[in-house]
């Protein structure tokens, strides 16, 4: 990129030559499970979820009502103080309509997903989740105000999918 | 807080999963190179530094010692030593081999370095053998590792 | 929340950046990493007249071991950026890691320890399959953000979503950012898409998750950037035209993303507060000459612009629209064409940044070069889950 450079190193192939065997290659899948300990914070909040509620964490000093809850308060660095349950309703504070599967494979009928910012909880506290039952993904908006859809009692496992998705609380 | 001591992590509450992913590796220039001279001509081939005087195997593209791009590529035969072995009684997950698996570090003569790989046609290994590279047939080569089969003793 | 800036945070030494290189970048290149890292070290050596006894220590920056598919990536790259039997440190921080890498440098030199520093950056994307967009999710927490079977997209997604509302944007205000750098990486030879597109193509591109489109996404790569670094009496030595890193700053926030209001990045603005506090700069907007912030999608530039002071919140779009960042305006911007212009190969994509801000205040960047003899440079990365900054000021 300096005008002073003649020769940039590097040498091009292309995706098909690789994926047709033209270029010598070697493959390998790593097979590697892991089986994550929830931790002290996590574990309550998957076991209240099988009941079919959302708890939080308080710190008095902050003053937050914090989701996902946690054991220390990482802004004031110290641990948090208690728990208590909020609502399984919020407000979309931001959105995406994905044509995208995890894989990035295409997809043809899109997955919506917002944060939702959850009442109850402190402002801007949200989680991640998706977002059903609506019929042109074109109205969804920043604001709307949705509610959360569960499994039925005997198929919850303590899983964020025990929420199946939130839905749209107004008349489109 | 609890302090029991567990070593397994299915012991302790737990979400599985597992981090997917398929790997296709380019051989590299020096690489590509070094394999196709393998597959076609049967020849083990090295890169000499012309500062520091080491002829590299595997081949490389540049000397680590100087940071000098290495163009000057020799044969250096199919004939080595044991520099050191292992006798392996366990595949890559653990469980036991039906046969144990002799792998040896082989130096060449006047090389910086050496191939690992497989002992063949003996049960006997000492350190300091001669051994000699045994070759698929030709049409089996894929310019891979395993275009050689093993090493097997020298007289 | 900053507090003064005290005489250590200067460092021992004053800092050069003395030499530089960039291999092509490409969605794939032949090269393994070894070699990747081997060639931008020797153009930076070449370029600086210096052999690799000259260097003391070396840094590498290479974002996750999961891209090239190599566990310990840092310890495999290590003897292609000359680091055998030296001193060597690798540095990850995810994108932030290309302008960080160089950071790190910096504490090698300014403190004293070492008069030379080699700094590195590589990636080899291409090896994970079948799209290293799939490596990325493992960066979502496993147990309440995979089971949704999240794809990284939906986080910019989200974040873009997030900045438009906010600042009441339409996409059109958006996608002039990746029509100016295509257009500017037309003129960058180590460039992968460098490109002459319209807002109407950006527009129409594939939705991939709303509101991203295809062409307002930089793409995959496989490539590698190099600069080195000296203490100030070895760089005079050297160069008549030495470069000095005068202000670094770095700083990062939480991954509770969800609770944090996208819009902005809090974290840029204190990693930048930083960087300008010792470089002495007060008026971001008039004195700096040159801006590379990082560039992954087009509204990122925007984000980051507001984040690096240089505008106030909201104001990047206008800016824009109005020709101010391009080449020839009062504060050109990405020059080099960005990451959408010449590829993310994730850590040599910053640090190509970084490069292109030496040639750009030497005067050697050739059909790119911004007009008006620029003096102060700053480059910026960005990584993690919405959450890190690093910041380089440089100056002539």
């Amino acid at each position: 990129m300096s005008a002073k450079i003649k020769h940039y190193p590097g040498e091009a192939l292309e995706t098909k030559d690789i994926k047709e065997g033209k270029v010598p290659t070697e493959k390998f899948r790593p097979k590697a499970k892991f089986a994550w300990s929830t931790g002290v914070a996590m574990s309550r909040f998957l076991d209240e979820l099988k009941n079919g509620k959302i708890i939080a964490t308080t710190c008095n000093k902050c003053r937050r009502i914090m989701v996902p809850p946690r054991i220390y308060c990482e802004k004031c660095y110290e641990p948090t103080d208690g728990w208590t349950y909020i609502k399984d309703t919020g407000v979309i504070n931001t959105f995406s309509v994905s044509f995208l599967a995890a894989d990035a494979t295409r997809l043809k009928e899109p997955i919506i997903v917002a944060i939702v910012n959850l009442h109850g909880a402190s402002e801007g506290m949200g989680i991640i989740h998706r977002i059903e039952e609506v019929s042109d993904w074109k109205k969804v908006k920043i604001g709307m105000k949705v509610k959360a859809i569960w499994k039925p009692p005997k198929e919850r496992t303590g899983a964020i999918t025990d929420i199946k998705y939130f839905k749209p609380l107004e008349e489109e | 807080m609890s302090l029991e001591k567990i070593t397994n992590p299915l012991k302790v509450r737990h979400w599985i999963g597992d981090m997917e992913a398929d790997y296709v590796y380019t051989l590299g220039v020096a690489g590509e190179r070094f394999f196709k001279e393998l597959k076609d001509k049967g020849r083990i081939m090295g890169a000499k530094c012309p500062h520091c005087g080491i002829v590299f195997v595997p081949p490389r593209m540049y000397c680590e010692k100087c940071l000098a791009t290495l163009e000057e590529w020799v044969d250096v035969g199919k004939e080595g030593i044991v520099y050191t072995f292992t006798i392996a009684t366990m595949d890559i997950d653990g469980s036991k081999l039906e046969k144990p698996v002799i792998y040896a570090l082989i130096k060449f003569d006047g090389v910086d370095g050496g191939l690992i790989h497989k002992i063949g046609e003996t049960d006997k290994v000492s350190i300091g053998m001669k051994v000699k590279a045994v070759l698929k047939p030709p049409k089996e080569r894929k310019a891979s590792i395993n275009d050689i089969k093993y090493f097997k003793p020298a007289e | 929340m900053l507090s003064e800036v005290k005489s250590e945070m200067l460092g021992k030494k004053r800092v050069a950046i003395v030499g530089a290189g960039v291999t092509l970048f490409r969605r794939n290149l032949k090269e393994t990493g070894k070699e990747l890292s081997y060639e931008a070290s020797r153009m930076a050596l070449d370029a600086a007249g210096l052999e690799l006894r000259n260097i003391r220590s070396v840094v590498m920056g290479s974002a996750p071991d999961a891209f090239d598919g190599v566990h310990m990536k840092g310890e495999y790259l290590a003897d292609g950026a000359g680091a055998y039997h030296k001193p060597y440190t690798r540095v990850f921080v995810g994108g932030g890691t290309g302008v960080f890498a160089p950071l790190a440098g910096w504490w090698h030199v300014a403190s004293g320890q070492f008069d030379t520093c080699l700094v590195v950056c590589e990636e080899k994307m291409s090896s994970c399959y079948p799209h290293p967009q799939f490596a990325f999710t493992t960066i979502f927490d496993p147990i309440l953000e995979r089971p949704l079977g999240m794809n990284l997209i939906w986080i910019f997604a989200l974040e873009m979503n997030r900045y438009m509302h906010k600042h009441n944007l339409k996409k059109e205000q958006i996608a002039l950012v990746s029509v100016k750098n295509k257009r500017n990486a037309l003129d960058n030879p180590i460039a992968q898409l460098g490109a002459k597109i319209t807002v109407e193509d950006v527009l129409n591109s594939e939705i991939m998750a709303w509101p991203v489109q295809r062409l307002d996404v930089s793409p995959t790569s496989d490539g590698a950037a190099a600069v080195l670094l000296a203490s100030e009496d070895v760089a005079k030595e050297i160069t008549d035209n030495p470069v000095w890193i005068d202000g670094v700053g770095w700083c990062i926030d939480s991954t509770y993303w969800t609770n944090r209001d996208l819009y902005y990045p809090d974290y840029v603005e204190y990693a930048a507060r930083m960087a300008y506090k010792m470089a002495g700069i007060k008026n971001p907007p008039k004195e700096i000459d040159v801006a590379e912030p990082y560039d992954p999608f087009d509204y990122k530039e925007l984000h980051h612009m507001e984040g690096l002071l240089l505008c106030k919140k909201g104001e990047a779009p206008k800016l824009t629209a109005e020709g101010v960042t391009q080449r020839d305006g009062d504060l050109p911007t990405c020059p080099s064409g960005g990451l959408l212009g010449c590829g993310n190969p994730i850590a040599a994509a910053g640090l190509m940044k970084v490069c292109e801000l030496f040639w750009q205040l030497r005067g050697e960047a050739g059909k790119r070069q911004v007009p008006n003899d620029p003096r102060t440079g700053v480059a910026q990365a960005w990584g993690d889950l919405m959450q890190y900054g690093s910041v380089i000021v440089l100056r002539r």
